[in-house]
């Protein structure tokens, strides 16, 4: 009863169901891809999907994300070759790379949704999402780059 | 011939002050009710109704001051962006409304907002169902004067639909209570939710009616 699958794989969840789920990710399940930097819901280091949404887990806890599907950095394709993150690859995005993990799993919900965002959509979405070395404009050009991979793969 | 030159403006400015009176009370005491057929659709509820113009926008001003607070406005904004803060400033990050109020694409408002506040200064708030009014139904706090959110929440276009029964009803909304558990740091509204609640059930079962637009000095009604 008390499961929770993470990038598809099932965990049984034996920990205070007031853990944050980035804690539950991080430290139990070892999944470290995805990143602390607030713990507050202001910079968007710690996205995840939780049932495809683009929650924030420094904020959400166990007892929220019991018995859902969490996709993390490391599920969000199986070999490393999610358009975005070919994209990310490409165009070089990162500069010291904390804040991408988060980054680029809200720019995976932004693609799901708009298989070809405008800069307006780019900036509805990212702006929850803070880059510290100030990679906007990579990012930017990145996601238009992956909507242009995710045609091409059909 | 001085004097009698000097009295006759005052006599003027005497006549305008009692017809002016005379007007307050008139578009004073209109009741917010634009269409009665509002009431007449719960007999029931409108047969508690006891029309009293005086009660009725004495209760208002206590109601107002409630709506008029942050922890009200915030979610209520003009825009399509939320606020926060007892300031009342455009919410960080600028996550839009949405159609279903509950935001867009990557920045949904549950995405942050859990069911229950999060613990500690400046995190975000929460409670079951946390969202902005839709877009088709902006129910807008922000900026509205006394008078034009008393018609406004009456107003079935409005309001959300919200006959008589429901406008009551309301008072026990989760997000409504919210106001008066809003977490650390959040400045509560001007009066108990009791307190609000009873003025709220008052000034809608003695008529819901809308101050005037001069505001809510309610001196300038009895004079
Ligand atoms: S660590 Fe969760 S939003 Fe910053
Ligand atoms: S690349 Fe350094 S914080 Fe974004």
């Amino acid at each position: 009863m008390n499961s929770i699958r993470i990038n598809k794989k099932k965990y049984t969840v034996n920990v205070d169901s007031e853990m944050p789920l980035l804690w539950f990710l991080r430290d139990h399940v070892g999944l470290t891809g995805t990143k602390y930097g607030c713990g507050v819901a202001q910079c968007g280091a710690c996205v995840v999907h939780l049932d495809g949404e683009a929650v924030r887990s420094c904020v959400t806890k166990m007892k929220r994300a019991i018995g859902k599907e969490v996709i993390t950095i490391e599920g969000l394709s199986e070999h490393g070759d999610h358009p975005l993150q070919l994209a990310w690859k490409d165009v070089d995005v990162p500069q010291c790379g904390y804040c991408h993990a988060g980054q680029i799993m809200s720019a995976a919900v932004l693609l799901r949704e708009r298989l070809d965002p405008t800069d307006q959509d780019i900036d509805d979405a990212m702006t929850g999402n803070i880059c510290r070395c100030g990679t906007y404009s990579r990012i930017r050009k990145a996601i238009h780059h992956a909507a242009e991979l995710q045609k091409q793969k059909g | 011939m001085e004097l009698y030159k000097e009295k006759r403006p005052l006599g003027k400015i005497r006549f305008t002050v009692t017809l002016s009176v005379i007007a307050l009370f008139i578009i004073g005491f209109v009741s917010a009710f634009s269409d009665e057929t509002n009431y007449a659709a719960n007999e029931e509820i409108y047969a508690t109704v006891k029309k009293d113009s005086i009660k009725s926008v004495e209760a208002f001003k206590k109601v107002y001051a409630v709506l008029q607070s942050p922890r009200c406005v915030n979610c209520h904004p003009s825009g399509d962006i939320p606020l926060q803060g007892d300031d009342s400033r455009l919410h960080a990050m600028f996550p839009k409304r949405g159609v279903d109020g509950k935001g867009i694409l990557t920045m949904k408002c549950t995405n942050c907002h859990q069911t229950e506040n999060t613990a500690g200064l400046k995190t975000p708030p929460g409670s079951p169902e946390w969202h902005l009014p839709s877009a088709t139904m902006k129910m807008v706090f922000q900026g509205r004067s006394a008078h034009e959110l008393a018609k406004q929440l009456v107003d079935l276009k409005q309001n959300g639909n919200k006959d008589l029964k429901a406008l009551i009803a309301h008072a026990d909304d989760g997000l409504v209570k919210w106001g008066w558990t809003p977490g650390e740091g959040r400045t509560l509204p001007p009066i108990s939710h009791a307190e609000f609640k009873e003025a709220w059930i008052t000034w809608l079962t003695t008529g819901a009616y809308a101050p005037t637009q001069q505001g809510l000095d309610g001196s300038n009604l009895k004079n």
